[in-house]
């Protein structure tokens, strides 16, 4: 059976109000404009200044490939790059990063054409559910760019920020090894 | 979760001034340990100033090695400065958290995290650093991963931080200004307190007042130093128990030595006993197991952390080994 409420759930567009909810409820509006350049869009938002850039991501743009596992920097699901820099957009608040250069999962692919990192994770298997896959893809991608991992040793240790509950690590190890040879 | 206002500070003056206003008001640069106790109730501010985009440099003069308290954990320890003069402090650094959140965190932001035992993360529990007098459950409960030096009748959490080991063992010292305008320097072994009555005063710090930057002395001999940590898994764990340690070896003689523990102690233990008995030992197997036994005494154990007093010992026997081997 449909409900008004359940339908409600499915639109990106009518969760807009629920982010704006708070504020009316308590009477005050403590919300606070903030600028985000997200996958190479500016958005302007509204905020309250206590919701996270991983909320901010999934809720308020619709950008839900960035996953919420732990919400506790724990797991590394939400990892997305800010200026470049993985990060946990759990543990980061969107105002913060006013004016910041956000790319997530969805920003990788270039005109159709999967980032590279995308095409070794399905080549290499790196995967079974898909819902740490997104934050190990990003967070891959920012251990390529920050160029410290020379051994497998050193991708598992700097890839340790990032738990697979399906144990896709030896495929994940490969996926980046071929992206480190073939960008090096 | 209780709501929070925020503002991007635009300067030092304007941080620490709006900071001082309200004693609910805290600075915010990295987030990472904020947002963590934000989420479980445990950090309860009405007002955030946001100091994260303040420079973030390291700078060398006359020797001496200076880190913006914005500088972040990775800009830190993959510094070649820090890498070739001070081993001991890049190692502790990647030794703690994940590569994402040593991306965040900053070198401030790691002296001020709060400990992570598991009744001070539980609201659900009494906790005397969290509501100061309402009880210590740790004391007769699942100890394992607390303190068996510092500890008082009102709490044992154990320090959690790696970096600050390392800072404790190179003798680091702490800048701060006060919202008077007054900046003073805090030697790292003054800035962490001892929790004794007052577990919920954990810093020499006043409200208001921001931490500027660390420095670390020049210490030529650092470059022979080392940082090994034990952990329940091989990575992204806190310490079950740590080391940080240096040495200056002339001929077949221990000149200087720095020695500093973690996951034993209230804060980062620095141990002027095991410093004292390895000057003027040899740099042998036995001198080191003469200064493990020395660092350990006196320590304190609790119901399920016996274990920590060998494992120490075993721990800092084995990272003098280490450094020792080094050319």
């Amino acid at each position: 059976m449909s409900t008004p409420d359940s339908n409600r759930h499915f639109s990106i567009l009518d969760q807009m109000p629920i982010a704006e909810a708070p504020n009316a409820s308590l009477g005050s509006d403590r919300t606070i404009a903030v600028k985000l350049k997200v996958n190479e869009t500016e958005h302007e938002l509204q905020l309250e200044p206590c919701v996270t850039l991983l909320d901010t991501l999934r809720e308020y743009l619709g950008l839900t490939g960035t996953k919420k596992g732990c919400d506790h920097g724990q797991c590394g699901a939400c990892t997305v790059l800010v200026e470049g820099e993985r990060v946990v957009s759990c543990l980061s608040l969107a105002a913060a990063h006013q004016g910041e250069e956000i790319t997530t999962i969805e920003g990788l692919a270039k005109d159709n054409k999967l980032h590279p990192m995308q095409s070794a994770f399905i080549k290499h298997d790196g995967f079974q559910c898909g819902y740490c896959t997104p934050g190990q893809i990003m967070s891959a991608v920012g251990l390529i760019a920050e160029g410290q991992a020379q051994t497998d040793g050193e991708i598992k240790e700097l890839m340790s920020g990032n738990i697979c509950r399906c144990g896709a690590y030896l495929g994940i190890l490969s996926a980046i090894k071929e992206v480190k040879e073939v960008t090096a | 979760m209780k709501h929070f206002t925020y503002e991007r500070a635009s300067d030092r003056t304007d941080a620490i001034t709006q900071v001082a206003a309200n004693p609910q008001a805290k600075f915010i640069a990295g987030g990472t340990n904020f947002m963590d106790m934000w989420k479980e109730g445990v950090e309860t501010p009405e007002r955030l100033i946001d100091i994260r985009k303040f420079p973030g440099e390291i700078t060398v003069t006359d020797g001496t090695l200076r880190l913006d308290a914005t500088t972040t954990n990775s800009q830190v320890a993959y510094h070649s400065q820090v890498r070739d003069r001070y081993p001991v402090l890049s190692e502790a650094i990647l030794a703690g958290a994940s590569p994402q959140l040593r991306n965040m965190a900053t070198t401030g932001g790691n002296l001020m995290q709060r400990n992570r035992c598991s009744y001070f993360h539980d609201v659900s529990y009494p906790c005397n650093k969290r509501v100061p007098n309402s009880g210590c459950p740790a004391i007769e409960g699942i100890n394992r991963m607390h303190a068996i030096f510092g500890t008082s009748d009102r709490c044992i959490a154990a320090h959690p931080s790696d970096m600050c080991v390392a800072l404790a063992a190179l003798g680091a010292v702490v800048q701060t200004r006060k919202p008077d305008g007054e900046t003073r320097n805090i030697a790292f072994k003054d800035f962490h307190l001892l929790p004794g009555d007052t577990p919920h005063i954990e810093t020499a710090l006043e409200h208001g007042e921001l931490i500027e930057a660390v420095e670390i002395p020049p210490l030529p001999w650092a470059k022979r130093s080392h940082y090994l940590k034990v952990r329940d898994r091989h990575s992204y764990a806190y310490a079950l128990v740590s080391a940080a340690v240096a040495l200056e070896i002339e001929g077949d003689k221990i000149v200087n030595a720095r020695v500093a523990m973690g996951g034993v102690g209230t804060k980062p233990w620095r141990s002027p006993e095991a410093e004292n008995a390895l000057i003027g030992a040899k740099n042998n197997e036995e001198s080191f197991i003469a200064a493990a036994s020395a660092a350990l005494e006196g320590a304190k154990p609790y119901q399920y952390n016996v274990f920590k007093i060998e494992l120490a010992q075993s721990t800092l026997v084995q990272a003098l080994l280490t450094v020792n081997s080094e050319q």
